[in-house]
């Protein structure tokens, strides 16, 4: 153990914390501020969902940390770092194993269960952001339900592209009443969104908010009759471990054009072809 | 004088006493600005199909009364009568989410500058579908064909609905405002100096789609304006006003060809002859 108090936080902080996540679980969708603290870490790199583990965060805890769906990279290390510095809880790349987990932009492929939390960091809390730009006036908009501006921007979308061209950061609406941003995971996660059973936090720092989905909730992906929502991905299978159903990223391997995709969920991955589940280049590359 | 009186002489006033009610009754509407009054004590009824003209000097407080009736500004004293679908309501007490709604659906306000109106950044399809999505409109395609509809009869080409306002010129963007805020149909329209800023050949045909749009669509519209001209053209009554109070209101053309008030000769006097 450190010099740190458990989990970085001082105890009246990680209070004003719980209170905020408490009030966004009981008004789910709906945007709670609450006041952010410096973090060790810049803005962007997760200061939000490192303040909502932090005050969500047990000893008896299991931690585990990703970064576009992979447990390895540089934001999804450090921050598994500072809690085993901090809190000195107990760490695992095992989605099933993990009781908190907090992600950057992904939902993982394994199916969540009861009593898990998924903590996500938000860069911009407010889905009405790019089209009215008044915070006074957005939340005006959320008090009264006026959201017909959501679906100017998906009109833009049709008008311009032929088809909804938002492929992350794909607003919803939550429970028939508060259009949320789901921070900016691909639309291939949205419908994990709804009636999940565990927990989901939400937590943007800079922005100074903090917003909630309690377990089961009904999301719904905004779309147009005509246009409907489609969770898209890469028409591919996993190059490794030969997955359909997963979310893929694409990766360019020489400068011939050659290029793979594989999973962006390694610890997916990783549990596919330790089951002997082998893709179109698994023999190889793995 | 009494404005009740010519009004009932009028040619129009057989289709007038159809209604039962006026559309917009004000009564003792005040706004103060600390010690300075904004506008004081105004009075009028609007009934359906009606143009009234707002016409003073600027600092007159057209403009403030303007944003009262419309909403965006909330007055001291007064009320004002809308008469809602379910019936005649006083928009000055009544929530702001039905305030909102009204503006939304019943309700259009036409600013002066294009730019206060309309979405810079989303194209003229967007802008015109707005108010249509608003009040829950979800089928795309319904939503472009009525954007192209209107588009079409404020006179813009329809190639031109994917381009943005900024692509458009200034008589353009005060049609596409006109098109984004008539489309849902609404009964009542506000219309702030709608053609100011624009040169006099857009101007004239810009009051004649108007003045086409207005009769077609049986619309009440209260226009306040500087410019003669446009009340002379629109408005079927008038109302002077001059340090934030009415000083005279009757018929536009018994208004403009006989003033009685001081204020009122020498602002028909000053309009210059070409």
């Amino acid at each position: 153990m450190s010099d740190y108090n458990f989990a970085y936080l001082d105890e009246q902080t990680k209070r004003m914390i719980r209170r905020a996540i408490l009030k966004g679980v009981a008004i789910p969708g709906y945007q709670v501020p609450f006041a952010s603290r410096e973090m060790p870490m810049p803005y962007g790199w997760g200061t939000g969902g490192v303040q909502v583990t932090a005050a969500c965060l047990t000893p008896d805890d299991v931690l585990k940390v990703i970064d576009q769906g992979a447990d390895d990279t540089t934001n999804a290390v450090s921050i598994r770092r500072f809690f085993q510095k901090t809190a000195g809880v107990e760490v695992t790349e095992a989605t099933a194993e993990a009781t908190i987990i907090q992600t950057r932009h992904r939902i993982p492929e394994t199916p969540l269960t009861e009593g898990q939390i998924l903590v996500y960091q938000v860069p911009i809390p407010e889905p009405l952001r790019f089209l009215e730009p008044r915070e006074t006036e957005t939340r005006r908009m959320h008090e009264l339900e006026e959201y017909g501006l959501m679906h100017v921007k998906l009109y833009e979308d049709i008008a311009r592209h032929g088809t909804i061209a938002t492929s992350y950061d794909y607003p919803v609406r939550v429970e028939g009443r508060y259009v949320m941003d789901p921070s900016p995971i691909p639309k291939f996660d949205n419908p994990k969104l709804s009636g999940n059973p565990a927990l989901q936090l939400f937590g943007a720092g800079r922005e100074q908010r903090i917003y909630a989905l309690p377990p089961y909730t009904q999301v719904v992906s905004l779309d147009f009759e005509d246009h409907p929502f489609v969770a898209s991905k890469a028409e591919h299978d996993c190059d490794l471990c030969g997955a359909s159903d997963s979310y893929l990223d694409e990766v360019i391997t020489d400068d011939q054009g050659n290029r793979m995709f594989v999973c962006s969920d390694t610890d997916y991955c990783r549990t596919r072809r330790a089951a002997g589940l082998v893709g179109r280049l698994g023999g190889e590359a793995a | 004088m009494n404005a009740r009186i010519f009004y009932e002489n009028s040619e129009t006033s057989q289709e007038f006493r159809c209604a039962e009610r006026p559309l917009l009754a004000v009564r003792g509407l005040t706004k103060r600005y600390g010690e300075r009054i904004g506008c004081a004590e105004v009075s009028f009824n609007l009934w359906p199909g009606e143009v009234l003209g707002i016409v003073g000097e600027s600092g007159s407080g057209k403009s403030t009364l303007l944003s009262c009736l419309a909403g965006h500004l909330a007055p001291d004293e007064g009320e004002v009568v809308f008469a809602t679908a379910e019936g005649p309501r006083d928009t000055v007490t009544m929530s702001e989410a039905e305030r909102r709604r009204l503006a939304r659906t019943d309700w259009a306000f036409v600013h002066q500058n294009p730019r206060d109106g309309l979405r810079m950044g989303v194209s003229a399809g967007g802008n015109v579908g707005e108010r249509l999505m608003a009040v829950g409109a979800r089928n795309y395609g319904a939503i472009r064909g009525r954007a192209l509809d209107w588009l079409e009869r404020v006179e813009i080409a329809a190639d031109r609905i994917d381009d943005r306002p900024r692509a458009f010129s200034g008589g353009m963007q005060q049609r596409l405002q006109i098109a984004r805020n008539l489309v849902t149909g609404p009964r009542l329209v506000f219309m702030d100096e709608p053609t100011g800023g624009l040169d006099v050949s857009v101007q004239a045909r810009l009051l004649d789609l108007l003045r086409g749009l207005v009769r077609e669509m049986g619309l009440s519209v209260i226009i306040v304006t500087h410019d003669l001209a446009v009340v002379r053209l629109l408005a079927d009554r008038l109302m002077v006003m001059k340090g934030g109070r009415v000083v005279e209101q009757g018929l536009t053309d018994q208004v403009l060809d006989d003033p009685r008030h001081a204020y009122t000769q020498l602002l028909v006097s000053s309009v210059l002859q070409v």
